[in-house]
């Protein structure tokens, strides 16, 4: 065999196998981050279905503006991570590094616009809990859809905020020259988690932001 | 080979010098053991820290079992009650029997059976280890501030509302070690898949890997809904999220839908590994090819996949439609299949093969039955109408603690006395483990066959106080319960014992088939195998038996 590459663990027979292991194991986890989000979407259509006028109504109190430019913010993301993981294929370092920053910057003005929105959500008093304040004779149910609202932007929220950390951990190691053609595996597979958050908010602005509006 | 294969001597002692390098004295600092990524000494790690967990889960059984000891409640308050069988199902479900197998058994084995140098994820594996260890600290300071009263279930909204005790950290500990278990198995779905040595193709590998495989593929769907579910009881606590509350128009039974619908398969979680033992140690002490290879590795996938439709059956009696239950029964009858095919299978191997009775082989055996018993009460279980009359009684107490104490800890009871040699490179001494494998046997049965009688006539669980005609048989179920604790002690203490002092074990003393057996010595060098093993046999390829010659 050829000299071995720095980036082979000793447990691995060869870079193919390394390669295809680490994927393999990236794919299944996002198996599970399906199921533990699924968890959550099961919740939300079952009782969609069981209060429609509510949920109608609670979506009309979120900021459309705000999910639209959120939604073209992590779609840009994604473009500029797909282009980082293709620099990193062509080993161009410089180009690597920009581009992560990038969706790094990105992903920081999504949390951002979420802050703000969040921070008008509970100014208004929705935030579920004792203070829930909503002028409604089903302000009960409302409840229920910011109680769904918050815990799945929430969860979102935070897998984006584990995202931005990977993404500082690429920028350092692509800075030191460890990604190029022969070896970027972390880059692609991280490329995969943050094309699979961004694919969650795909499906949470139409169902929480849109569907209530004909 | 010659005949001596089937009576493997204990005289075929220390065929390695002492001086040979080995996992075990590769390194001997608290670091090496701390940071370690070898997967057998993070097997260890996990060894000693579910034997903690099991003791502790134990010593609440115990204070169960003297409560019940007079039909008035004499030792204990209903309350502390109620926190004594919940911690005693959090400990021993979420922090004894779901890692047992998997991470200590698995982990150590997989492979060295498939012929690897370790689990593909060395350092997500070592995490998973912390995780679990964080998991476990939250749930033992929730101990120590005073428990928690909500049942292992934690059902809404008592959980989400109601109880006054430690909730919070309970489900923190219990989520946190949701991870642990995810990360287990995505790491030996990986390995399995990827890291085979040549030659060992899918129907080469042994049925422990086939239920393994099975196990993980549980672990990975299933876990997170329960993670989620768990969380949203977390949000409803600390900040009123009203998704269970049913003053709001939240519906209680979606939790409990999340709830089993990971924690029905995680019983497959506890239960499949130990089928894997049951079927590396039956081959091996009947000296003879298990019967169906395929059909018992086909059958541990069926179960898992099965598992994940039946959940219902846990509502029957919660309010959910007759047609959602139905299907759920007729879906629950379904499991018996597979099941049933790995008990007439192991069953079959046993036909005409050269049987020795080891301490394995024992507790193999006792397995078979008790699986048996556990898992037939489970269809009379799964039939709407006994349901109704038995649900929430002992006799559903007794038939669970059939599957998992009869089942899981008898295998993992099995493959400890089995994989011991290989493990620790020390033979556990042969008499004592016989004398407490039939010590527990009894012990066992003493401790919970009362259980379904006094249930089937109307003792209900989760009370500290019955009525006085049940008394004699909790009198039994307690002496049986004193008999089984004696019974797990004697083996704490030979193999504690057996640490030093134990006679060298060879390379193979069972003369079992199977690369950890004969291509790695005992206890396994730091990469397993000197070179990568080719393998050029199917699974169990063992000589056929004099009488077939």
């Amino acid at each position: 065999m050829a000299h071995e590459h720095a980036a082979l663990q000793h447990h691995f027979d060869d870079m193919d196998q390394q390669l295809e292991a680490s994927t393999l194991g990236m794919w299944a986890f996002l198996i599970t981050e399906v199921l533990f989000f699924g968890g959550l979407f099961a919740g939300y259509l079952i009782y969609r279905t069981k209060f429609p006028e509510a949920f109608d109504l609670g979506s009309h109190e979120l900021d459309i503006k705000f999910g639209a430019i959120n939604t073209a913010v992590l779609i840009g993301s994604s473009l500029t991570m797909v282009l980082a993981v293709y620099f990193a294929q062509l080993g161009q370092r410089m180009k690597i590094v920009f581009f992560l920053f990038a969706t790094l910057v990105l992903g920081g003005t999504f949390l951002g616009i979420k802050a703000v929105e969040y921070s008008h959500k509970i100014h208004d008093g929705l935030l579920p809990g004792p203070g829930f304040t909503f002028d409604s004779p089903i302000a009960d149910q409302v409840r229920i859809f910011f109680s769904f609202y918050f815990a799945m932007t929430g969860l979102h929220a935070f897998h984006m905020i584990i995202g931005a950390g990977l993404l500082s951990w690429l920028m350092y190691n692509a800075w030191q020259g460890k990604y190029d053609s022969s070896y970027n595996t972390p880059v692609e597979l991280v490329g995969l988690y943050w094309h699979f958050v961004d694919i969650v908010w795909i499906f949470l602005f139409p169902l929480l932001y849109l569907i209530g509006r004909n | 080979m010659s005949t001596a294969v089937f009576k493997p001597s204990k005289s075929q002692l220390a065929d390695q010098s002492d001086g040979a390098s080995n996992y075990l004295n590769a390194g001997f600092s608290a670091k090496s053991w701390l940071l370690t990524v070898d997967h057998k000494r993070i097997a260890i790690l996990y060894l000693i820290s579910i034997t903690l967990f099991f003791f502790l889960g134990g010593l609440f059984a115990v204070l169960i079992r003297l409560e019940l000891l007079t039909p008035q409640g004499d030792l204990m308050q209903a309350e502390t009650y109620n926190k004594m069988f919940t911690m005693h199902g959090i400990v021993m479900i979420f922090f004894f029997l779901i890692p047992s197998i998997p991470a200590v058994l698995g982990n150590f084995l997989i492979p060295l059976m498939i012929g690897a140098k370790d689990l593909a994820f060395p350092r997500i594996n070592l995490l998973s280890w912390y995780i679990y260890s964080v998991g476990g600290l939250f749930t033992f300071a929730a101990i120590v501030f005073g428990g928690v009263d909500t049942g292992w279930t934690f059902y809404t909204p008592y959980s989400s509302t109601y109880s006054n005790s430690n909730v919070i950290l309970v489900a923190v500990g219990v989520f946190i070690t949701g991870f642990s278990s995810i990360l287990t198995g995505l790491n030996f779905i990986v390995t399995i898949h990827k890291m085979r040595a040549p030659g060992m193709t899918w129907f080469r590998l042994p049925l422990f890997v086939w239920a393994h495989y099975a196990t993980s593929i549980i672990q990975v769907l299933g876990t997170p809904v329960v993670t989620a579910a768990i969380m949203l009881i977390g949000l409803e606590r600390l900040f009123g999220f009203g998704i269970f509350d049913p003053k709001l128009g939240g519906d209680p039974l979606l939790f409990q839908h999340l709830f089993w619908f990971y924690s029905h398969p995680a019983v497959y979680i506890m239960i499949l590994p130990g089928m894997g033992v049951i079927s590396e140690v039956i081959t091996c002490f009947a000296k003879k090819k298990v019967f169906g290879y395929s059909f018992i590795a086909f059958s541990s996938i069926a179960i898992a996949v099965l598992g994940f439709l039946v959940w219902g059956h846990h509502m029957f009696t919660s309010g959910q439609s007759v047609y959602t239950s139905l299907v759920f029964s007729i879906l629950t009858f379904l499991v018996a299949v597979p099941s049933a095919i790995k008990v007439f299978n192991w069953t079959a191997t046993l036909y005409k093969g050269a049987v020795s009775y080891d301490a394995p082989m024992l507790y193999a055996l006792g397995f078979i039955g008790l699986f048996t018993i556990g898992g037939l009460t489970g269809i009379f279980l799964g039939t709407l109408a006994v349901d109704v009359h038995v649900h929430d009684t002992y006799f559903v107490v007794a038939h669970f603690h059939y599957i998992m104490v009869g089942g899981a800890i008898m295998a993992y009871m099995a493959g400890l006395h089995f994989w011991w040699p290989k493990i620790t490179g020390r033979l556990y001494p042969e008499g004592w483990a016989r004398f407490s494998a039939l010590v527990i046997f009894i012990g066992f049965h003493l401790t919970f066959f009362p259980q379904f009688i006094v249930g089937y006539l109307g003792m209900p669980r989760r009370y500290h106080v019955y009525p006085e005609e049940f008394q004699i048989l909790n009198v039994l179920s307690t002496a049986g319960a004193t008999i089984l604790g004696v019974g797990y002690l004697i083996p704490l203490i030979y193999f504690t014992w057996s640490l030093k002092s134990g006679p060298k074990a060879s390379a193979n003393p069972w003369g079992a088939k199977g690369l950890e057996w004969e291509k790695a010595s005992s206890p396994p060098s730091q990469y397993n195998f000197e070179k990568t093993p080719v393998v050029t046999e199917e699974a169990y390829d063992y000589e056929p038996t004099i009488w077939l010659k």
